[in-house]
């Protein structure tokens, strides 16, 4: 007797004949009748015709009969509202019930049905529940907000029930506490502004306390929610690691690598020369490797988040290498993932054993692993220097065997030792060109042809070899044909004699024959170098190559910090910050690590911006670059002006403007070890080829003059706010996140007439930046750079460098709103990047400002008053003279003064620098912090933004 | 794309065998389509061996988690950033679950029980969370099928569902229920240990650790306090604990001091890391070849033992996956049968008891393919073996007291050392 009988059907119909047993008078047949509908849901049949039937078998105190209607019950309530509003008397009958199993139930499958209807009757049961004696009542009841607040949040507000769900965090019973933070976590989730789980050390503590005595999914609940707060200490983030250790312990392992996450979290607070510190790292090895003899799947997980546990803190595993090696019947996911961190794992001190691994690994079934047990061997020798010969030998065997895809992918990676250990291993070129025929990947075709071209002067025949790919040139990928482009030219400039036709063919079937823009661009870069200056030719193809980093793809330092917050999630698996797979904004908030404590000072922000009505500076990355996109493509963001190849002579600069941004994409694209796409930049756009220069040519012509006087600024920036007007500290523009790893913070300063734009610029990402430009968007004033952004040598990672760019104001004029908005695209060789920033409009208060007294009365008369706009400048202790002399400082003049019942008033003028007038009377009453500040002006849109440059001044 | 606004956790789950066949779906919130398991397949199909299924896809609107365990895959789907071991936590319970109530975790047993399955997956989560995922608690609220109840059932209509609270839900020990009541009070531990080992092809270790558990039967009357205690516990410095056991007396003490659930359950797992040095039981002789162009090769394999303490090495068992281009394998044994599947290509040599007079040795020729190319790769060999009476790391227990009843139980003690992951390549 098994429930398969249930699956029986006749010939009458199903359905007939389960109305018609549902129907039965006894109760026995009933039962059984249910028990055949849920059997029929759990295969996916529909059978919600039924729901009347089954909706009146609800009222019986059989308990599993009711159940089982309530099961039916949830998975069919939504497609019959209606229908559903018929139990709603048995729920709140049910969630009276003495047995507090039948309360539980109730509560618990109400709020399972999704139908806005039911909602409002669920109010009263629900708040009872929450209230209820028992606490397995309760704490089904705190679910059960979480319920309904994702069908009605308003309601839920407005029914009080997120503070007693709140109160429920001091619950006696560790259940009740558990599952209130996990209703509070989701609906914080969705509400990231609610501060619904205000975190303080009061509620942690009640946290910690619930944490040992709760079950393990509460555990993992309390743990997710400790990871998100932000201890005052490092003696309190030492506090809570020391509580949450115990459980690394843990039989769960979602348990143990929630707690990972709160350990790494915190870890960061910690100083390194702590004892505690080192306790903790070595806490952290034993329970992530046992994570690894978990099942597959959980190792899975578990190795994903290792990897970043690995980039992050490489010494807590330093020891495990072996844990990590490939078992031959792990699945495939498992190995892939092995794989990747015992390169991050690779040492001097034990590479001999991973080596001696790599190539048992080489040998394996799988393709695919196999594949990358060959890569990861070049990845050793590009990490270890002292392996690096051994690699190159045991890749050499791996091409003996003649295997297609292990041969490729040797010679993928032995293109990238040769770019690290330069003049090295070249002796084994010949090895790799007798496998030319058999390349048939484009990736391994284009790195044998770059090694080709390099080193054409030693290969006798390199003429012969390229010249072999040229035949099916139009059949090849891009990426083989601009490698052969490229190849080709090294080799006509090696060896210009015997190539001279070889390399007008590879010319005219780049820019005549295809249509491929990116080969054609660079087709015609090349031929027009050649043309012109062969030697100037030289110098930028065969030009010194940047050595290659030593880890290729660790994360980026930004996104890896990100990631650490959010171990063990989805997030963790992929890599990814949520933001990535999360649709819409809501619920997504940038978490990010702990500042390292130890002294105060550096917990507090270093923005200082007034306390006032606004914070002007406020970074803003442009969401949608939209319209906006439209406009800065049509500007030209300059040439570059530093780079490398570019330090040559004058003459050679000339031809570089000329070419505009499109050789300064090619040098990028060279520069970085011939990588497959020619990223093109916004300056080209479209265009073919020789469009762009008569736009770029402009841009330079005003550059000598402004940029001595830049220098000069660059002196006096720091003294210089004694004497010039008042200058904001600088604050974050552009966050390293939104700009691949650079990082721009800045302000604005007026010195002697002059506009200044300073800034930082930080390199936060893993390769070294350069080729910097600058461009500004239209704007209400015309602001635009005096000269072009000028980083003398590269910017290598975690470098920073201070720029004082010279502003003028005779840039195109378009309003903004807020009018003192400045959108910036700011370009270097990795992309170009947008933000806008709000500048003080005193800036533009130019020194001659000063009216006449009679013009002031005359032109204070004839402004309607309408124009005239009153503002209140709050909590201010200056007196009258102390405000003039200041607000002199920032070029706003005082006319004339005058003592009216006790209270001064000051008459002042300031011009714009758009000739724009603005007159004022500022009223100061000596027992009163207030002052009282008149505006005039012939464009009032002006009023507000002269008002705050008067509270940015008076309070600093 | 994931949406924010969704409900925490699994949404639904979906029960497919290998042949691909939905036999059971269970929705915690609205319905999702079965067409979401077009996904899975897909992905199935790219994997080609069901082993290698990758556990997290993403698919447009849902993430699907899934398990693969005893033919069965348990794939659910995720509509929120969840912790996914979490979830895949949580699926190896249900499975468990599934193991304790019906003796199998399988399709038959599942659609034989499907009514049961259904009320424990509901009663296991709510809106996502888990619920009751303990056994014991489990048990009280829904009771296991047995033939005896089906047939009382039937006659006297009682049901299958428990109608009061489980009592240990909300204690401060909720995986043990109260009132428990035993004629004959007992207490056995059974100490395993599994060998995790590579070896190269020269007979050295490339890697070995030693995976350990405690399983623990217990059936004693009351509410009985525990404490274990080991002749050597520092051996255990990278230990999983059941919840029951005090963490703070382990830290001060090195004693497992519990309240034990009742029946059975994992008390500790723990894991003795390579550092240590790892005796292996036994060791493998091999001599495997092919020729260059004849389609023909040599096997042969001897196992003997090796530091195994006195003891017996018995139940051994060598598996092989032999390349593709191999036919047959004309082969005869010293000792136990073999067999060669030629369509897996996978070699079984079921040896048996190890005796050190006369080692098992299985050789003979392997046929080729005609005409293939010599197969690249060297199979390795995977090595089953047990030995009674002994923990391989060393620990051993040294007494076993309990507080707060007065009887007198009944208590053993058990070893055994099995072969884990046990590798040895050729």
């Amino acid at each position: 007797m098994t429930d398969s009988k249930y699956f029986t059907t006749t010939k009458k119909g199903e359905i007939f004949e389960l109305k018609a047993e549902l129907n039965s008078d006894k109760k026995e047949k009933k039962k059984e009748a249910v028990k055949k509908v849920i059997a029929s849901m759990t295969v996916g049949k529909d059978v919600s015709a039924l729901f009347p039937d089954v909706v009146n078998c609800m009222q019986t105190d059989n308990l599993e009969l009711k159940k089982l209607v309530y099961l039916y019950l949830m998975n069919y309530a939504k497609s019959q509202p209606d229908m559903a509003i018929m139990a709603v008397n048995t729920f709140v009958k049910d969630c009276e019930d003495p047995n507090p199993l039948i309360r539980a139930l109730a509560v618990r499958t109400m709020g399972c049905i999704r139908v806005d209807k039911i909602t409002e009757y669920l109010c009263e049961p629900l708040r009872k529940c929450l209230k209820d004696e028992d606490p397995y009542v309760r704490k089904t009841a705190a679910v059960c907000v979480a319920k309904l607040h994702d069908i009605n949040a308003q309601l839920v507000e407005d029914q009080g029930f997120l503070d007693t769900l709140k109160d429920l965090i001091s619950d006696s019973n560790p259940m009740v506490v558990a599952n209130a933070v996990a209703a509070l976590s989701e609906i914080a989730e969705s509400h990231p502004s609610s501060n619904l789980l205000d975190l303080n050390p009061q509620s942690i503590n009640k946290l910690l306390t619930a944490l040992n005595e709760c079950t393990e999914w509460g555990q993992i609940f309390i743990l997710d929610c400790l990871a998100n707060y932000m201890p005052k200490d490092d003696r309190e983030a030492q506090s809570i690691c020391e509580r949450v250790t115990p459980r690394l312990s843990h039989a769960n392992s979602a348990v143990v690598l929630s707690a990972v996450k709160v350990l790494m979290k915190f870890m960061e607070m910690l100083s390194k020369d702590l004892d505690y510190y080192g306790t903790l790292l070595k806490k952290l090895a034993p329970p992530l490797v046992t994570l690894l003899s978990a099942e597959p799947e959980l190792q899975y997980v578990a190795l994903r988040n290792i990897n970043l546990i690995v980039q992050k803190r490489p010494e807590i595993l330093k020891h495990e290498m072996k844990v990590f090696f490939v078992k031959y019947n792990d699945p495939i996911y498992v190995k892939l993932e092995k794989l990747d961190i015992m390169i991050r794992l690779a040492s001097q001190a034990n590479i001999a054993q991973v080596l001696a691994e790599l190539k048992e690994y080489a040998t394996e079934v799988d393709v695919d692993f196999v594949r990358k047990a060959v890569r990861a061997i070049g990845r050793c020798a590009i990490k270890v220097e002292q392996s690096a010969e051994r690699c190159v030998s045991t890749l050499l065997d791996l091409i003996q065997t003649k295997v297609n895809y292990v041969v490729q992918e040797a010679i993928v990676v032995i293109k990238d030792i040769f770019r690290k250990y330069p003049n090295k291993y070249e002796s084994v070129i010949a090895t790799l060109c007798e496998n030319l025929d058999s390349l048939d990947e484009p990736e391994a075709r284009a790195a044998m042809i770059w090694i080709v071209g390099e080193y054409a002067e030693r290969i006798d025949n390199a003429d012969e070899l390229l010249e072999s790919f040229l035949e099916g040139f139009h059949d090849e990928s891009t990426q083989v044909q601009l490698q052969l482009l490229t190849a080709i030219v090294k080799l006509f400039l090696k060896k210009p004699t015997e190539t001279q036709e070889l390399v007008q063919q590879v010319l005219s079937l780049a820019t005549q024959d295809s249509d491929n823009p990116d080969l054609r661009d660079r087709g015609y870069i090349y031929w027009r170098l050649l043309s012109t200056d062969p030697v100037a030719a030289k110098e930028v193809v065969l030009a010194e190559k940047p050595l290659i980093s030593e880890e290729t793809d660790l994360i980026e330092p930004t996104l890896l910090d990100e990631l650490i917050c959010y171990i063990g999630t989805l997030a963790s698996v992929y890599h990814k910050p949520p933001s990535a797979f999360v649709e819409g904004s809501r619920g997504v908030v940038h978490k990010s690590l702990p500042p390292r404590t130890g002294s105060s000072e550096s917990a507090e922000s270093p923005d200082t911006a007034p306390s006032g009505v606004q914070a002007p500076e406020q970074p803003a990355v442009i969401p949608t670059q939209g319209d906006l996109l439209g406009d800065l493509l049509n500007l030209d963001l300059g040439p570059p002006v530093s780079g490398p190849p570019m330090a040559t002579s004058s003459v050679q600069m000339g031809a570089v403007d000329l070419l505009g941004g499109g050789l300064d994409s090619l040098m990028g694209d060279e520069s970085e070890g011939l990588r497959s796409d020619v990223g093109g930049s916004p300056a080209m756009g479209g265009g073919g080829g020789f469009a762009a220069p008569s736009a770029a040519a402009p841009a330079t012509l005003g550059a000598p003059l402004s940029s001595g006087l830049g220098d000069l600024f660059d002196l006096t920036g720091g003294v210089g706010t004694l004497s010039g007007s008042y200058v904001a500290p600088k604050t974050v523009w552009l966050p390293a996140m939104k700009a691949k790893g650079l990082e721009i913070s800045g302000t604005f300063s007026r010195q002697v007439g002059s506009i200044s734009m300073d800034l930082v610029l930080t390199n936060k990402a893993l390769q070294v930046m350069s080729d910097f430009a600058i461009q500004f968007n239209r704007n209400s004033f015309g602001l635009a750079p005096a000269a072009p952004l000028q980083v003398h040598a590269p910017l290598a990672p975690n470098q920073s460098v201070e720029i004082s760019l010279p502003l003028n104001t005779v840039g195109s004029v378009m309003k903004m709103d807020p009018l003192n908005n400045l959108q910036v695209a700011v370009k270097n060789n990795i992309d170009v990047f947008y933000f806008s920033t709000l500048y003080p409009l005193h800036i533009l208060f130019v020194e001659d400002g000063k009216m006449e007294r009679q013009m002031f009365l005359a032109t204070w008369k004839d402004i309607p008053n309408e124009n005239e706009a009153q503002f209140q400048i709050k909590d201010c202790s200056l007196n009258a003279d102390a405000v003039s002399s200041k607000l002199q400082g920032s070029n706003i003049f005082t006319i004339a003064k005058r003592n009216v019942e006790g209270q001064d008033m000051l008459y002042q003028s300031l011009k714009l620098t758009n000739g724009i007038w603005v007159l004022a009377e500022l009223r100061i009453q000596p027992s009163n912090p207030s002052f009282t500040l008149s505006l005039k002006c012939r464009a009032p849109e002006v009023a507000p933004y002269v008002f705050q440059a008067y509270e940015t001044v008076l309070k600093n | 794309m994931l949406n924010g606004l969704h409900p925490k956790m699994i949404h639904s789950l979906f029960l497919i065998n290998c042949s691909g066949d939905i036999f059971l779906e269970k929705h915690w919130k609205s319905v999702v389509s079965q067409s979401v398991c077009d996904y899975f397949f897909e992905a199935q199909e790219k994997a080609v061996d069901v082993e290698n299924v990758p556990p997290v896809i993403s698919t447009p609107h849902h993430y699907l988690i899934s398990i693969y365990r005893d033919k069965i895959f348990f794939v659910s789907v995720i509509q929120t950033e969840v912790p996914p071991l979490f979830v895949i936590e949580f699926l190896h319970r249900v499975a468990d679950t599934f193991q304790d109530y019906f003796g199998e975790c399988s399709e038959t047993a599942v659609k034989d029980n499907v009514v049961i399955v259904y009320e424990l997956l509901e009663e296991m989560l709510d809106n996502g969370f888990p619920l009751a995922t303990e056994s014991n608690i489990l048990k009280e609220l829904i009771k296991p099928p047995t033939i005896l109840r089906s047939v009382v059932n039937s006659i006297t209509g009682s049901s299958n569902v428990g109608d009061t609270l489980p009592t240990g839900q909300l204690s401060n020990i909720p995986w043990r229920r109260a009132g428990v009541k035993y004629t004959n009070n007992e207490a056995y531990f059974d100490v395993i240990e599994e060998i995790d080992a590579i070896i190269d092809k020269s007979g050295s270790t490339v890697f070995a650790e030693i995976q350990g558990v405690i399983d623990s039967c217990i059936k004693l009357s009351g509410m009985p306090d525990l404490s274990l205690s080991f002749m050597n516990p520092r051996l255990l410095d990278d230990v999983s604990f059941h919840p029951c056991i005090r963490f703070k007396r382990w830290e001060s003490e090195r004693v497992l001091s519990f309240i034990p659930p009742d029946g059975n359950f994992r008390l500790i797992s723990y894991r003795v890391s390579s550092q240590n040095l790892v005796a292996i039981p036994v060791y493998v002789k091999h001599m495997i070849s092919f020729k260059e162009n004849s389609s023909s090769g040599r096997f042969d394999v001897t196992i003997g033992p090796k530091q195994n303490m006195g003891k017996t090495v018995e139940g051994v068992v060598m598996t092989v996956h032999m390349p593709k281009a191999v036919l047959n394998m004309n082969l005869s044994s010293t000792q136990g049968n073999y067999t060669f599947d030629p369509v897996t290509k996978v070699l079984t040599w079921d040896v048996g008891k190890i005796t050190p007079q006369k080692l098992p040795n299985l050789k003979g020729a392997v046929n080729l393919q005609s005409g293939a190319p010599k197969p690249e790769e060297n199979p390795s060999l995977n090595i089953q073996f047990k030995i009674q009476q002994l923990a391989i790391s060393g620990l051993k227990v040294n007494r076993l007291d309990m507080y707060g009843e007065k009887y007198k139980p009944f208590k053993g003690v058990k070893y055994i050392t099995k072969a884990g992951k046990f590798q040895v390549r050729t």
